[in-house]
């Protein structure tokens, strides 16, 4: 039955593929990444952008204002909760939650201990910048991966470096013999059961999104040819010129990532990007919460 | 045999692996230009409805996937692609489908039915699904029901499914879905 779930969880991920997920603050913004194509809306009181700025402790959002947003929209929506925090995840899914994001983006609640998302009916998505946290979180019963990336800094530097070492760690999986998976499970502190799975598929048990910095219709399109499976768009959306015209630009260079021109016609007149902050520039690294 | 699969947004590989396993070539329609290429028929997958809605509309693609439905091209619609198919979306098969049915992701499941003429043991898959509400006309008919649901119907080419036959090993429902394609004269 546990298994089953699992299965389940892992299939509504894939039913996203494709797609972008939108983070959004209210009903209205929802709606708005609703009509512009969003296949899903991360529900969140702030940003990572204005998270960011506020510093602080961040936590879980109200629940009154996730119910608000289910409310608003028929497609699936996501909540975050702290890397840890057993008990937001339950609150989550008590108001049924179609898909929990333990996230770096909020501040951690426990330094050493992820979530056994096992124990849930609802599914996870973790962060993870590279395989062995990937894998990890999938043992921990993470039913969806994203690349951390540097949330709310409209910077994709850090979602590219994630991208390519995950990628390039399931290639060198793929081309060890089968004798040399121990010793690659044992470097990669992961399990050796998911170890050979990559081996053998040369993908992730699970669906593999990009997250962290996407700001633009290239963006996007880059990180799908980088071998994403779909987009999380936090900041980019919500803090740029024209919120519609730029989500649904983005929806349709996810679709058609491969095709220069249309991405050229997509990028016209699409008002101001977030403004977004080198890495260099920003004292709080999130995608080194978690590990 | 060649079948285009809608590749706008969703599960669409699945469906590919399940068509190419029962050896038949299998091409993704992303915009206009892969649409005008030949083909026996057509595969909408599942996904988000609104989203593969929208996008065949600013892809132009909308009209011409419905003239070509219209004008008889086999098309089997699992889950969102349904949803397409039916009353208030493409429109071309006569049947009002309600979404998100089985309401949030806590009500997914999975179970064992009766599929008219493809067996009494098909497995299948329920994810964030929708059912058929109601029947529009006679010469669509229900081929399955799950707890007094209607969950599959047949309406000429067109196949309908609530349930995600491309996610199970059971491959008798893709096979039906190519018998209705070669025995279908070929539309342009």
């Amino acid at each position: 039955m546990a298994n089953e779930r699992q299965e389940l969880n892992r299939q509504l991920a894939q039913m996203l593929k494709g797609g972008v997920i939108m983070d959004v603050t209210t009903p209205e913004q929802a709606r708005i990444a609703e009509e512009a194509g969003a296949c899903a809306v991360m529900a969140l009181e702030r940003i990572p952008a204005d998270i960011r700025a506020a510093g602080g402790v961040s936590r879980m959002s109200d629940p009154k204002m996730i119910r608000g947003i289910q409310e608003a929209v028929s497609i699936p929506v996501m909540a975050k909760c702290r890397i840890g925090h057993i008990a937001e995840a339950q609150i989550l899914q008590a108001i049924e939650i179609d898909y929990i994001d333990e996230s770096e983006v909020l501040s951690p609640a426990d330094n050493i201990y992820h979530i056994d998302k096992t124990r849930f009916d609802v599914p996870f998505v973790c962060g993870a910048k590279n395989l062995g946290e990937a894998l990890r979180r999938i043992a921990e019963g993470a039913t969806m991966i994203r690349t951390k990336g540097e949330p709310g800094t409209g910077d994709v530097v850090q979602a590219v470096s994630h991208m390519r070492l995950m990628q390039s760690e399931i290639r060198r999986l793929v081309s060890m013999s089968e004798d040399e998976l121990f010793e690659a499970a044992k470097q990669l502190q992961a399990p050796y059961e998911l170890v050979r799975f990559v081996h053998e598929n040369g993908k992730l048990p699970v669906v593999n999104f990009a997250a962290g910095g996407v700001a633009t219709p290239a963006d996007a399109a880059l990180m799908m040819q980088l071998g994403a499976e779909g987009v999380f768009v936090g900041s980019g959306i919500f803090k740029s010129g024209n919120p519609r015209k730029r989500a649904a630009a983005i929806v349709q260079a996810v679709t058609n990532y491969q095709d220069a021109k249309l991405l050229a016609e997509l990028s016209e007149d699409l008002g101001e990007a977030m403004v977004g902050i080198n890495e260099q520039e920003i004292e709080l690294l999130m995608a080194e919460r978690g590990k | 045999m060649k079948i285009a699969v809608l590749a706008l947004q969703g599960a669409f590989i699945e469906h590919e692996q399940r068509l190419q396993q029962l050896g038949a070539e299998t091409f993704e329609v992303r915009q206009l230009a892969d649409w005008l290429q030949p083909m026996d028929g057509l595969v909408l997958p599942r996904g988000e409805s609104t989203v593969q809605m929208r996008l065949l509309d600013q892809l132009g693609l909308l009209k011409p996937v419905q003239e070509a439905i219209l004008r008889g091209l086999p098309v089997l619609g699992t889950c969102a692609g349904m949803i397409l198919l039916s009353s208030g979306y493409l429109g071309t098969m006569n049947i009002r489908v309600r979404r998100n049915a089985y309401g949030r992701q806590l009500g997914s499941f999975h179970t064992v039915g009766q599929v008219e003429g493809i067996g009494e043991d098909v497995p299948m898959t329920f994810i964030r699904a929708p059912y058929i509400e109601e029947i529009l006309s006679p010469d669509c008919r229900p081929l399955a029901q799950v707890d007094g649901r209607m969950v599959a119907a047949q309406q000429g080419c067109q196949l309908a499914t609530a349930f995600h036959p491309e996610l199970d090993a059971d491959l008798r429902l893709h096979q039906h879905f190519l018998q209705m394609a070669r025995h279908n004269v070929i539309v342009g």
